[in-house]
């Protein structure tokens, strides 16, 4: 049984106001940058870069992703097949770099991009947007910015696309 | 278990993932900090029997890149006590608690043989004239990336020099012909391998001939023991007839690309210098080294070719 | 029936519902045998001690011409007495111990030590060969008067063939005076340095050093022309080549004393084995094409080879656990000659009972005891196999002392129940008793 918890609509709105939110939150000269993961916050850190660069044409944005298959904490329980790759080409030294994810669920993708982010250089902040926190946290992570919050059972399949947002119960349509 | 031992065993899929996989190395390699935990908590033994410290510390430094703990046994002929057999120095370094192996011996087979008698993964650095899969793979990648196309096919790949005795000929043919490249040998008939005619190549004895329509050139090593063997009269005329001078790489074609799997002999293959040349790719070669091992440590260890050893694990 | 231990005993032992292959043929018919000779052959028989033949071969014991039995000097390998009940078990009562010993068989005194070896094991008679040149050194001959003198009547330097074409004639002309073989393994060593398998396409996409047939077929050539020259006779050691062949059927033709014998491994083993890098197949000479393997049994089908003969060369486990390169060549083979020859060789019992037993016995001097017609009189010298039982090759069940042999887990169709040396069980039901 599946079920839309966001439209396209809702989803448009939240990159808007996630993207407000990044900018209100800044202080001082630090370079912002936006980090999407791979894969599914790639199109996610396009979006709210873009809606950033709209709200202030000025502002210099530097946008890059992350595949944070080398870093994950299973390698050695499943074979790993690496994503995409990163692309990390401005310096991250000083920088606060907020990561860009579709999904909040275990945490255990942040905690390996943090470390992942760490090769690159040391950053000033690293913060976390992402689209939907669905909860069950393993690792203490916690987001700076939320589309929306999802409680969900743990057989709940989440898809997020900017298309929409559903939920899909018992794994039937 | 999976192994890395032959390019004709890794096959086309094997080698198309491999090379993929190093796109991914490059770019760690050029982080600030170039270093993954992926291989974290295992070990990779290195069992060279063979002299060759560049290619032992570009495994060494794959391994370590992709924080594995590393082991190095250097094990000279002459040292290798008789009594003790290669057998027993498998399975003691085994026993020591090894994930991984990376061979290199003068003698062909001996990867085959070891897989026999451990349970690790074993990756070929070089046995005897037979294989030695990592060179071609650097190779291959190489050419990738300095043309810009990953498949090869319409190019023309010609190998010069001692094929006969050259593991890193035998597989770079394999591999430049599971991606489409044409190959053409150049050598006299006393460094051709007795029977070529099951292998996908064309063979020629004047390197003057199929200058004008190779895209890659690939210069072999020719050791000065050839001579005493009996292959060659002496190096001059060797050198007259197969070395790369000045006049010979003004016949390449434009765009055509030179390389040399190292080290080389001055004077005998090589008469002009290298590093004059813009269509050099001997450099890349040697850098490319490390981003390819880490994708075979990887794929092999952690990767999808580990999988059957994960199970293994789990069960 | 008899058990097995009852056997060993003195009295009158019968062979029962057994087949006799020999050179008359195949005949229906029991075997008495007492005091060590064939007493009497019929139907139904009696006697003290009862031995099942039903659905057998009873044949002359097989005579095996190139054993080599590691004794003096690498018995860690083998010994005289593990040899000889590896050769009981595969159906032998008599095996030439090939020369290459250390100290090699150049001198009486390590004949007579062979020889006493055999004697006191007391499984087969094991009839010592000597070399051609002393230690096989290929520089100066050995004392080939003094060999023959002591008992010894087949000369070969076998592990290396004699390089020196003048030394080789020299020899021939000696031995023709003796009235003694030569037998020649057969290699040209400046074409085979370093050499691990056949020279062909497998060995250039292996890079491996390959040994290429010319190297035997010269030395073949060279020693026919020699005895053409001298009249000498010439026996050539584990022909492994299409030309060879070809070379011993025309010199045949032309009446010269030639014979010549190929191992079971040659001919049904290919060089494409080396592929799994299995230093088990390293042998010398080297496994060969499927050409060359077709020939060898179209030889032994025309009569052009003479012989079965093993080549059983033992080594320990350590020894093949080195490289290709550095392994040493060669493959047990005593106690599978039968099975693997039964299952590659498109030939009649009668035939098979001459290659495996009469014609070796007769190169080797000793026809008057051994591979002779199952007759009254007869020394009781005598293999009963069962030509269709189907058997697996475990290492377990192997007598030798070392356990390199290609066809572990194979299974071979032929084997030996008993045999009878000097009309003593050696091997009952497959056990050896001694």
């Amino acid at each position: 049984m599946s079920n839309m918890v966001m439209s396209a609509d809702d989803v448009r709105r939240a990159i808007t106001r996630i993207a407000h939110e990044i900018l209100e939150r800044q202080h001082g000269p630090a370079q912002l940058a936006i980090v999407g993961l791979q894969r599914g916050g790639a199109w996610l850190a396009d979006a709210i870069t873009a809606a950033i660069r709209h709200i202030e044409p000025s502002t210099n944005v530097p946008l890059g992703y992350l595949d944070v298959s080398m870093h994950r904490d299973d390698i050695g329980l499943r074979p790993v097949v690496p994503g995409a790759i990163s692309r990390i080409d401005f310096p991250v030294d000083g920088a606060t770099v907020v990561l860009v994810d579709d999904v909040l669920y275990t945490g255990r993708t942040v905690r390996a991009a943090m470390e992942g982010i760490n090769t690159y250089g040391r950053p000033r902040a690293i913060q976390l947007a992402v689209l939907v926190d669905r909860g069950h946290r393993e690792l203490p992570i916690r987001p700076d910015y939320v589309g929306k919050n999802l409680p969900t059972n743990l057989v709940d399949d989440v898809r997020v696309a900017s298309e929409g947002v559903v939920v899909t119960r018992d794994g039937t349509t | 278990m999976k192994h890395l031992r032959s390019i004709d065993e890794l096959g086309h899929d094997g080698v198309v993932r491999l090379l993929e996989l190093t796109t991914h190395m490059v770019e760690i390699n050029s982080r600030q900090v170039p270093k993954v935990p992926a291989l974290r908590g295992r070990t990779v033994a290195s069992l060279f029997f063979e002299d060759s410290t560049r290619t032992r510390l570009s495994f060494e430094t794959a391994a370590k890149r992709l924080s594995a703990d590393t082991m190095t046994f250097s094990v000279s002929t002459s040292s290798v006590n008789k009594g003790e057999s290669l057998r027993d120095t498998v399975e003691t370094i085994t026993d020591m608690g090894v994930d991984a192996f990376v061979v290199r011996h003068k003698s062909t087979g001996i990867p085959w043989q070891i897989s026999d008698w451990t349970d690790a993964c074993v990756v070929n650095a070089g046995d005897g004239w037979h294989q030695h899969p990592t060179q071609a793979l650097v190779d291959c990648f190489t050419v990738r990336q300095a043309l810009g196309r990953d498949r090869f096919d319409g190019l023309t790949l010609t190998i010069v020099g001692d094929i006969k005795h050259s593991r890193v000929a035998r597989s770079n043919i394999s591999a430049f012909s599971m991606l489409g490249a044409n190959v053409v040998l150049v050598a006299p008939p006393t460094l051709l391998p007795p029977d070529v005619s099951h292998w996908p190549v064309e063979v020629s004895h004047r390197l003057d001939e199929v200058l004008h329509r190779t895209d890659i050139l690939y210069m072999l090593r020719l050791q000065s023991e050839r001579m005493s063997q009996g292959h060659v009269p002496n190096l001059r005329e060797y050198a007259e007839a197969f070395g790369l001078d000045a006049r010979r790489v003004g016949m390449l074609p434009p765009g055509a690309v030179l390389m040399h799997p190292g080290p080389m002999n001055r004077g005998v293959e090589m008469l002009i210098d290298p590093s004059t040349l813009t269509n050099s790719l001997i450099h890349q070669q040697v850098s490319n080294g490390v981003s390819v091992r880490m994708a075979v440590l990887f794929d092999l260890l952690a990767g999808e070719s580990s999988a059957s050893h994960l199970a293994q694990e789990a069960s | 029936m008899t058990r097995p231990a009852e056997v060993s005993a003195v009295g009158r032992v019968v062979l029962k519902d057994g087949t006799i292959v020999d050179s008359r043929g195949e005949q229906r018919l029991d075997v008495a045998m007492e005091n060590g000779v064939v007493t009497e052959v019929g139907i139904e028989l009696r006697g003290d001690r009862l031995v099942d033949a039903r659905g057998c071969v009873v044949a002359p014991g097989f005579v095996d011409l190139h054993a080599h039995l590691r004794e003096p000097g690498k018995e860690e390998a083998e010994t005289i007495e593990t040899g000889s009940r590896a050769g009981a078990k595969g159906g032998y009562t008599a095996l030439v111990a090939m020369p290459n010993t250390d100290p090699p068989q150049d001198s009486v005194a390590v004949i007579d030590f062979v020889r006493e070896q055999g004697k006191r094991a007391g499984l087969l008679e094991v009839v010592p060969s000597g070399c051609i040149t002393l230690g096989r050194q290929g520089e100066a001959l050995a004392p080939l008067a003094e060999l023959t003198a002591a008992g010894v009547r087949l000369f070969t330097d076998d592990g290396s063939g004699v390089q020196n074409e003048l030394l080789m004639r020299r020899a021939m002309e000696y031995a023709r005076g003796l009235g003694v073989t030569l037998a020649q393994h057969c290699e040209v060593t400046s074409l085979t340095k370093g050499a691990v398998m056949n020279e062909c396409q497998c060995c250039t996409s292996l890079g491996l050093p390959g040994w290429p047939s010319i190297a035997e077929e010269l030395m073949v050539f060279r020693d026919i022309e020699l005895a053409r020259l001298t009249g000498a006779r010439v026996h050539f050691l584990h022909l492994s080549t299409a030309r060879s062949v070809e070379l011993v059927r025309a010199a045949k033709r032309d009446g010269l004393p030639i014979t010549a014998e190929v191992t079971p491994h040659h001919l049904s083993l290919d060089d494409t084995r080396l592929t799994s890098f299995d230093t088990v197949f390293k042998v010398n000479p080297p496994l060969r094409s499927l050409g060359d393997i077709a020939a060898l049994r179209a030889g032994v089908r025309d009569g052009t080879i003479d012989a079965l003969a093993t080549d059983h060369a033992p080594h320990p486990r350590r020894d093949k656990e080195l490289s290709l390169d550095q392994a040493p060549p060669g493959m047990l083979g005593l106690e599978t000659a039968l099975g693997v020859a039964l299952g590659v060789l498109d030939v009649d019992l009668v035939h098979l009972v001459r290659i495996m037993s009469t014609q070796p016995a007769a190169i080797a001097g000793i026809s008057d005891r051994h591979g002779r017609d199952i007759e009254v009189g007869a020394p009781a010298n005598v293999v009963v196999f069962d030509p269709d039982l189907s058997w697996t090759v475990s290492p377990d069940s192997l007598s030798s002392k070392s356990r390199n042999t290609p066809y572990v887990g194979m299974t071979l169709r032929g084997k030996v129940r008993h045999t009878f040396f000097n009309g003593v069980a050696t091997v009952l039901d497959g056990d050896a008793q001694r």
